[in-house]
This record gives C-alpha cells, sequence and structure tokens, in this order.
C-alpha cells in the first residue's frame, strides 16, 4: 500500500473525513473504508453500472474514480437517493414495479434513475430511459419492468 | 403482550389494529394471479440487502487461488516458501498440504488442488489467505511452478481420433459421458418419408454472467463445526459432497445462503473454490473469504458448451412426421460437471416436443483441455431446440406447407404418451401456437416477407416461430425431488415458514409465502419465508430444473393444510361451531357463510397457547412429487407436469452490415396457472432477453484453451436499448398436480428464441444459417456466402 491521503468530502448529505491509499478506488473507499455496501462491485472497469453513484451531478462508475479525487466534492450513493422524497419514490416504483429479481445491479440502476430525473426534468419517454440505462447491466430482467419502474418514478404524484 | 419483543407487535399490530375497526363481514381475498411485489424487493431497491460480497466476520482473511499458466502440463515442483515469509500472509496450500481432499464434481474426475497435473487454465495448483485481498493476490506471484508441458487438444472431435492426448487416466478414449436413446425404427421411418433433410448445428460457448460475482465464507467453530456462507442452488446436496470432499461430517456443516446475485444454473456443482476456502479456514483457524473477480468469474466460471449437432429428419407429403435421427458431440472441457448430462434434456426436445414415431439419439461428451460446461438455464433445450425448429422451417418448405400449419398438424395434445413414455396431462401447445402465431398476424407476415426477399432493400424483416417443451412438474434426476416444509403461527398469527427451497432472484420466496396465504386465510404481510440455512430448513433436491414453485409450492401448502386444519379444529372448539362452518380469512376466523367474523387467528392462537394443555401451531410437510424414475433406455416421465411455450420473433436485418434487430417477440406460455403476474412477467421477460443474448450478442470465444474476452468489454449481454417488444400471453391449463394449477416457468422463455431468430433471418433474407450467435460478423459472412452449413 502506498502512503495515505486524507480527503473530505460531502456524502449522502453529511461532511466525510477519511484517510485512503492514494490508488483506491471510491467503489473500494465506499464498501471498505466507509461500510456503505449499497454501491455494488460487479466488473471493476466501468462496463456494468453496479456501482453507479452520483458526483456533482453526474453519474459516475465508483470502479474507474480514484478515491481521492472525491476531496471537496459531493457524491451520492444508492443509501443517499432513498433518502430523498425522489429516492423513495423510485424505490416504491422498483418494488411495485417487479423491477428487481436478483437485485445485484438494483442499487445501480436506482442511483442512475434518480440521475436520469433529475436531468430530464419529468420529461422521460421509455426509449430515453432505456438510453439512459444503458450503462447498467442486468441478467435478470431484461429491463422490461426498470423501464416501467422508472417511468412511473418520473411522473410525479397528484 | 407485555412480553413480547418490539419488533413482533410491530410485525402483527396492522393486521390485528384492522380487525375490530374492519366491517363485520370479511371478504374472501385472493393473492392468485394477482401482482404482487417481491417480499425482498425494498431492501435490495435501498441497498441494504448483504449479499456475500458485503458481508465480513471479525478476524476474517481473505483468499486466492493460483491457477495454471499452462493449458496441459504436468506439475514438476511448487515453491511457495517466498510467498509464505510475505508479511501479512498466514496460509500457503498446495495439495501436499492438505491432509485429504477427495475428487469433486459431477464426474468426480478432479481434485479442489491439483496434485501433479493441470488439465486448463482454470485449474487450481495453490491458494493463499491473508490479511487483505492485496496481499493475497502479491502472494500469488511469489509462487514458482515448474511445468512440463503435454500436448493440448482443443477440439472435441479432435479428441475422438487415435492418438489424441489423453486427458484422464481410465478414460483412454476421452469420452466423459454417452447417451443412446431411440423409439420406433428409423430404417422403416424413412423408408416412409416422402422428404429427408439432414444438417450441421454448431452451437458456441456462453456463461452465466451473474452479476454477483462467485463467492465463498468458510469458518469453522472451535469446536471443528464448519459454517460455510455460499450462493449454493442446491445446500442439502452440496452439504453431503463437501463432507465427502473434505472428509468431515456432514452434520458439522452448516450451510448459509445470503441473497445470491443471480444463479441460473451456475451454481448447481460445487467447484474447486469452495473447498479450498475451507482447507484456508482451517489452515488458518479464521474466517476465510474468496470473491471471484469479473476476470476469474468470466475465465473459470462454467459454461454452455459448443455442440455439433448432426440431425436428420423426414416427413410425408400429408406434413406427418416421420422420423428423427440425432448425433451430438459436447466439447466437456477437461472435467465433467452438469454439463456433460444437458443430452438428457436435449433427449426430450427430439423425441417428445413434436410425435415423431422413429427417433434415435446418440450423444458424446468428449474431454479436451477447454473450459469445462456447467448447467445454465434451459439445459441443452436451448440448443437441441435450436436445430430441432430450424428443421422444423425446412421440412415445411420441402414440404410447400405453412410453416404453422405443419407444427400444429405434429404438436402435442393433452393425454399423449409419447414415444419416449412421457405423459402429457396438462398440454397447451397448440394453444401457444396458435396465440403466438395470432397474436403476431404470423402467418401474413411469413408470407409478405418472403415474397419481399428478392426485392432490393438493404434492410430486411423477418418473422420466425419456435416453440419449446420443458419440465415444469419437477426432475426426477435424483433419488428424490422432494422438498420440505416446517410452518409455525406464533402467537400473533405471524406465520414463519420454513422452506428448503432457495430463492436466487427468482421469487419462489414470494410465491410461497402467497401459497400459504392463500391456504391460511392470513394476509401476505403476515408470513415470513426462511430459506436459506440447513441447520433450520428442512431438505430439498435444489433450485434447478424449473421446480421450485411447483415442488416447494406443493410441499408449502401440504404444512398450511394442515396448520389450517389444527387452527379450524381449535377455533370449532373454542366457538363452539362446527370446524366446517367456519373460515379463515385475513387472519379473522369468520363464518364461512356470510363472512361475519368471529375472532382474530391471534387471538385463538393465544388462548391455545395458554391454556392448560398448551400447544402450538407447528406443522410439516414432505411434498414428492408423483412422477417416476425414467428406465435404464429413458423411457418415462422425469416430470409431473410439462411445460410449453411458442414464440414468434420479428427481426429486421440489415443485410450491409449484418446487424440483426430483433423488433419484437409474441410468447405464449402454458405455464398452469399465473400465482404472482408480476414475478412470472419477469421471469419470462428476462428469460426472452436472455434467450436474445445468446442468438444475438454472447459469445464466450475460447481460443487453444483461454477465455479471450474475459469481461463485459468483449463478451456483450444485452443492454436496455436493445431489447425487444415483448408481447406475452398466459395459457393457464390448470394442471392437475400444479400448486393452485401453476407449472414451472424459470427455464422455459430463454429456450426457444434462438431457434426462432433462425427462423426469422431466413425468413428475411432466405439465408439459413447452421451456426450461432447470429453476430453481425457471422450474418455478414452467411449473406456473403449463401449460409454458413459446412
Amino acid at each position: 500500500m502506498s502512503a495515505k491521503v486524507e480527503i473530505g468530502f460531502n456524502l449522502n448529505g453529511a461532511q466525510r473525513t477519511v484517510e485512503v491509499p492514494r490508488e483506491m478506488s471510491t467503489l473500494d473507499m465506499l464498501r471498505e473504508v466507509i461500510g456503505l455496501t449499497g454501491t455494488k462491485y460487479a466488473c471493476g472497469e466501468g462496463e456494468c453500472g453496479a456501482c453507479t453513484i452520483i458526483v456533482d451531478g453526474r453519474s459516475v462508475n465508483a470502479c474507474l474514480m480514484f478515491a481521492p479525487d472525491c476531496d471537496g466534492r459531493s457524491v451520492t450513493t444508492v443509501e443517499g437517493v432513498v433518502d430523498t422524497p425522489l429516492g423513495e419514490r423510485l424505490r416504491d416504483a422498483f418494488v411495485q414495479a417487479g423491477a428487481v429479481q436478483c437485485g445485484f445491479c438494483t442499487p445501480g440502476m436506482m442511483v442512475q434513475a434518480k440521475h436520469l430525473i433529475d436531468m430530464h426534468d419529468g420529461k422521460l419517454g421509455r426509449e430515453a430511459i432505456k438510453r439512459g440505462i444503458e450503462g447498467n447491466l442486468c441478467r435478470c430482467t431484461g429491463y422490461v419492468k426498470i423501464v416501467d419502474a422508472i417511468a412511473a418514478a418520473a411522473q410525479p404524484k397528484g | 403482550m407485555g412480553i413480547a419483543p418490539e419488533a413482533q407487535v410491530e410485525t402483527v399490530a396492522p393486521h390485528e389494529a384492522r380487525a375490530p375497526s374492519s366491517p363485520k363481514q370479511v371478504a374472501k381475498d385472493s393473492l392468485i394471479g394477482k401482482r404482487i411485489a417481491k417480499l425482498d424487493a425494498p431492501d435490495k431497491a435501498s441497498g441494504k440487502t448483504r449479499y456475500i460480497h458485503d458481508m465480513d466476520l471479525p478476524g476474517q482473511l481473505y483468499g486466492k487461488i493460483l491457477r495454471s499458466s499452462r493449458v496441459h502440463a504436468r506439475i514438476v515442483r511448487i515453491d511457495t516458501s517466498r510467498a509464505r515469509r510475505l508479511p501479512g500472509v498466514h496460509a500457503v496450500i498446495t495439495a501436499a498440504d492438505v491432509p485429504y481432499q477427495r475428487p469433486l464434481g459431477v464426474g468426480k474426475d478432479h481434485l479442489p488442488l491439483k496434485s501433479d497435473r493441470v488439465r486448463s487454465p482454470r485449474d487450481e495448483i495453490a491458494a493463499v489467505a491473508a490479511d487483505s485481498p492485496e496481499i493475497a493476490a502479491a502472494a500469488l506471484k511469489l509462487i514458482e511452478v515448474e511445468y512440463e508441458d503435454l500436448p493440448p487438444v482443443f477440439d472435441a472431435a479432435a479428441a475422438l481420433e487415435p492418438g489424441a492426448p489423453v486427458l484422464h487416466e481410465g478414460k483412454p478414449d476421452n469420452i466423459a459421458m454417452t447417451f443412446d436413446y431411440s423409439h420406433g425404427d428409423i430404417a422403416r421411418g424413412e423408408a416412409e418419408s416422402d422428404v429427408v433433410i439432414e444438417d450441421t448445428f454448431r452451437l458456441h460457448y456462453v456463461t452465466h454472467c451473474c452479476m454477483g460475482v462467485s463467492g465463498v465464507i468458510a469458518d469453522f467453530d472451535a469446536s471443528g463445526s464448519l459454517t460455510l456462507y455460499s450462493q449454493t442452488q442446491v445446500p442439502f446436496l452440496h452439504k453431503r459432497e463437501f463432507a465427502e470432499v473434505l472428509g468431515i461430517d456432514p452434520g458439522r456443516i452448516r450451510i448459509i445462503q445470503p441473497p445470491i446475485g443471480g444463479g441460473f444454473g451456475s451454481k448447481l456443482d460445487i467447484y474447486p473454490f469452495e473447498p479450498i476456502a475451507i482447507f484456508l479456514a482451517r489452515a488458518t483457524k479464521r474466517p476465510v473469504k474468496l470473491v471471484y473477480t469479473r476476470e476469474e468469474e468470466f475465465a473459470v466460471s462454467p459454461t454452455r458448451q459448443p455442440v455439433v449437432l448432426r440431425l436428420r429428419s423426414g416427413a410425408k407429403k400429408d406434413g406427418t412426421l416421420t422420423f428423427r435421427e440425432v448425433e451430438t458431440l459436447h466439447d466437456n472441457g477437461a472435467y465433467t460437471s452438469w454439463g456433460a448430462t444437458t443430452p438428457f434434456v436435449i433427449m426430450q426436445t427430439i423425441s417428445s416436443l413434436y410425435r415423431v414415431p422413429h427417433c434415435k439419439y446418440h450423444t458424446s461428451a468428449v474431454y479436451t483441455n477447454n473450459p469445462y460446461a456447467g448447467s445454465f438455464r434451459g439445459y441443452g433445450n436451448l440448443q437441441g431446440t435450436f436445430a430441432v425448429e430450424s428443421h422444423m422451417d425446412k421440412l415445411a418448405e420441402a414440404l410447400g406447407m405453412d410453416p404453422l400449419e405443419f407444427r400444429l398438424q405434429n404438436a402435442q395434445e393433452p393425454g399423449e404418451v409419447t414415444g419416449q413414455g412421457m405423459h402429457f396431462k396438462s398440454c397447451g401447445f397448440k394453444d401457444c401456437l396458435r396465440t403466438a402465431a395470432g397474436r403476431s398476424d404470423f402467418q401474413r407476415k411469413h408470407r409478405e416477407y418472403r415474397a419481399a426477399q428478392a426485392k432490393s432493400g438493404r434492410y430486411k424483416r423477418g418473422v420466425g416461430i419456435a416453440s419449446m417443451l420443458h419440465v415444469g412438474g419437477g426432475a426426477k434426476i435424483y433419488p428424490s425431488d422432494g422438498c420440505g416444509t416446517i410452518l409455525k403461527i406464533d402467537d400473533f398469527a405471524h406465520v414463519t415458514v420454513m422452506t428448503g427451497a432457495s430463492e436466487i432472484g427468482q421469487g419462489s420466496e414470494t410465491v410461497i409465502a402467497q401459497l400459504v396465504c392463500e391456504e391460511l386465510g392470513v394476509p401476505l404481510d403476515a408470513v415470513t419465508v426462511v430459506n436459506n440455512d440447513t441447520d433450520i430448513t428442512p431438505w430439498d433436491v435444489g433450485v434447478h430444473a424449473s421446480r421450485t414453485t411447483f415442488i416447494a409450492g406443493n410441499s408449502a401448502i401440504g404444512a398450511a393444510r394442515k396448520a389450517r386444519e389444527k387452527v379450524m379444529a381449535a377455533a370449532a372448539k373454542a366457538i363452539g361451531y362446527d370446524a366446517a362452518a367456519l373460515d379463515l380469512r385475513q387472519g379473522m376466523i369468520v363464518r364461512a357463510a356470510d363472512g361475519e367474523s368471529i375472532m382474530p387467528l391471534a387471538k385463538l392462537l393465544r388462548s391455545l397457547h395458554f391454556s392448560d394443555k398448551a400447544e402450538l401451531v407447528m406443522t410439516t410437510h414432505y411434498y414428492e412429487p408423483p412422477s417416476q424414475h425414467q428406465d435404464k433406455g429413458f423411457k418415462g416421465d422425469v416430470s409431473a407436469a410439462y411445460a410449453w411455450a411458442s414464440q414468434v420473433i420479428e427481426v429486421e436485418v440489415d443485410t450491409e452490415t449484418g446487424i440483426v434487430r430483433m423488433r419484437n417477440v409474441w410468447g405464449a406460455h402454458d405455464v398452469g396457472r399465473v400465482l404472482n403476474r408480476l414475478g412470472i412477467e419477469g421471469q419470462v421477460e428476462g428469460g426472452v432477453v436472455m434467450g436474445q443474448g445468446y442468438a444475438l450478442t454472447e459469445e464466450l470465444i475460447v481460443e487453444r484453451g483461454v477465455t479471450r474476452n474475459p469481461a463485459f468489454r468483449d463478451y456483450k449481454l444485452v443492454t436496455a436499448p436493445e431489447i425487444p417488444e415483448m408481447d406475452i400471453t398466459f395459457i393457464e391449463t390448470m394442471d392437475g398436480e400444479g400448486p393452485q394449477g401453476a407449472k414451472g416457468v424459470g427455464e422455459a422463455p430463454a429456450i426457444c428464441i434462438a431457434a426462432a431468430t433462425a427462423n426469422a433471418i431466413y425468413n428475411a433474407t432466405g439465408v439459413r444459417i447452421y451456426r450461432l450467435p447470429f453476430t453481425p460478423e457471422n450474418v455478414y459472412r452467411a449473406l456473403r456466402e449463401g449460409g454458413s452449413k459446412k
């Protein structure tokens, strides 16, 4: 292990200070150092989206980002997403639409879905949703019900 | 109530609270066929579910495995001394360091740690336990292995040649397994034929790509009992097999299955990494966690194997099938896992999907130095159906018949006993065919697209149809195909169902809860399913063969019925009614005639529990399906029921690039009965897309025994924008043995996609492709050559 660096960043709305090895990925930091295991490892090279997080408003594969680069930024994981009204709506939509089977891709999908809805200001058609989750692989559902869930959550109730 | 733990009170409060305020009349409330959300979904969607990757035990070490750098070699020397000296390393083991190990897997043809010889690059030579995965990986690099290369063989046909390298002593011909099957008389069938066609089909390597990579945690207690946190799909059989491999008492092995990140058949066999983690835990007296990287997952986990399938089929002018003769050659890889037994399923499709009076099948699974073949959703049926349904189209064309009419003429019906001796009771095959064809306007499109082939234009549309037959009522391939249930109802009318059936994401937990609710008349939130601990749950043969809803469902119903009888007898006694005049609805004891509520179930249970003759409501049931074992010639039923499906696929072929776009899938599935509409739609949609990957995008590229594309970058799973529009119809044939009439569905939707796609490409282009997958490169080449037949 190389030298460690101390970084400070906003994690799910709260300021955190942690010490991490220079070459550690944000994914490993979240899982191993901080203990937030909702962000999943499934490929480690940015091909599957299971580790999707939001950094300063952009969706990012946590496995491809060095942990020290979180310094001074704002990071949202699935644990932070479900803590928001939109996140709750998304979680309920994923549950009710049957968008969850083995569930391993689900946290990444949830985060990406929040990002998509945030970016589209409520106007999010099925094709745009499919393109928006292109980088998130799912082996169980065939994506149909994930698209259903995101479409449902994108329409604010009332 | 005052002494009850808070959580229990909370769980029960909603429906107890409902009772007094609810109207006096309680309506019957069935959950069957409704869209019921999966019970484990809220946690999974919140990132709260702890998979094996998310678990850590105090004092845990990390295991890593050193694999062979050669495809076929003798191990001359292993030097682990430098690795042992690396700080943070707690154990380095080789076969020589393990006091006892026995061969494992279906073929029992390899040791967890190879002692003197490696036969593939996945072969395990040494393993390390260290303070971190990084230290363990660094230690692997310090292990020196000296090899003496042996001649390899990478092709199943070449491995059968005289003088080919022999992989296993005692198997001089390299044949791992053979199957021979026949009914009728092929010569007679051929003599009666007006049309005979023969083709060779080539199927490719694919792999499961479970999103959660493989992993295990092994932990011994101070008295030597082992707890294994495992992703296995078959905990009870594996408990026994681990005991044999390790030489320990099976009674001292407890298998706990944390939620599993995808199965699809990949976790049906035990693999060396599991005993190796156990060896490391024993050597270090510490818990050892061993989790694959994605690259390892691709390179060393099981595959659906390449198959060369030669098929001859015949038919009479009037459209009657006469015979089918099949020979398959399976690349078994270096060792024998479940892949070698997939001909067992291929055989059923060959003999019994359609009425074939004369049938013969021979197959060999042959050892090579390639990755070894496991079981994968559909279990051989994707390969067999691809060939059989391609031929059904070719025969129809040769006879000048419509492909749907030809299939309908030869399709099985209820009451049929096939040449293989399979009894079809519920059978909605013809309904499936007509529904899929009708909803897709198949016949009109098929005619029009065929007529349009000759026209110019870069993009061509085509439709194809294919059908499948698969076990839907369990599969009696072990001495027993049963499942046990223990059911208890607590003082707050909360029901705990302990089932042997494993949940791998497919939704068995929810379906089992629904079936129990239906019998007991309790709401869904009053049921907890415990399904992942061999010290608690009763025996089950495992989650495979689309059997869990049927088998575990029937088992749960049996236990619930016994509990209901007990409750109703107690209620009758307490209330002074005849038990037959009472019913249970939504957790209330009611008058059956008008639903008038009499007493909350919870109250009755407490009075039962706290009485002088105290009693608990706790029942057990073991369900074994009413099917026989096949005889030595593979005649007879292996399943109590069979599932059917037909799928029509519409494609658009870009004739300039070879890109095939799957536009639509119309599926009709005989599932007996829909129990959970949300769940069953999810199974079908997911299966369709898995079939789409098999047909169009996925291929594990293995060159000289080495997997060349061990990453999602190069192994292409279908992504969301590529999925077809799906129109799914469920044909409810109400199977007489099925739980509430249901049959299995897990594997079915993936099975005929490749076949229907092949037929659709042919309809679009007039070019038939006999080799999967239909990647742009392969299709482009086939279009230029006018077909890939060899």
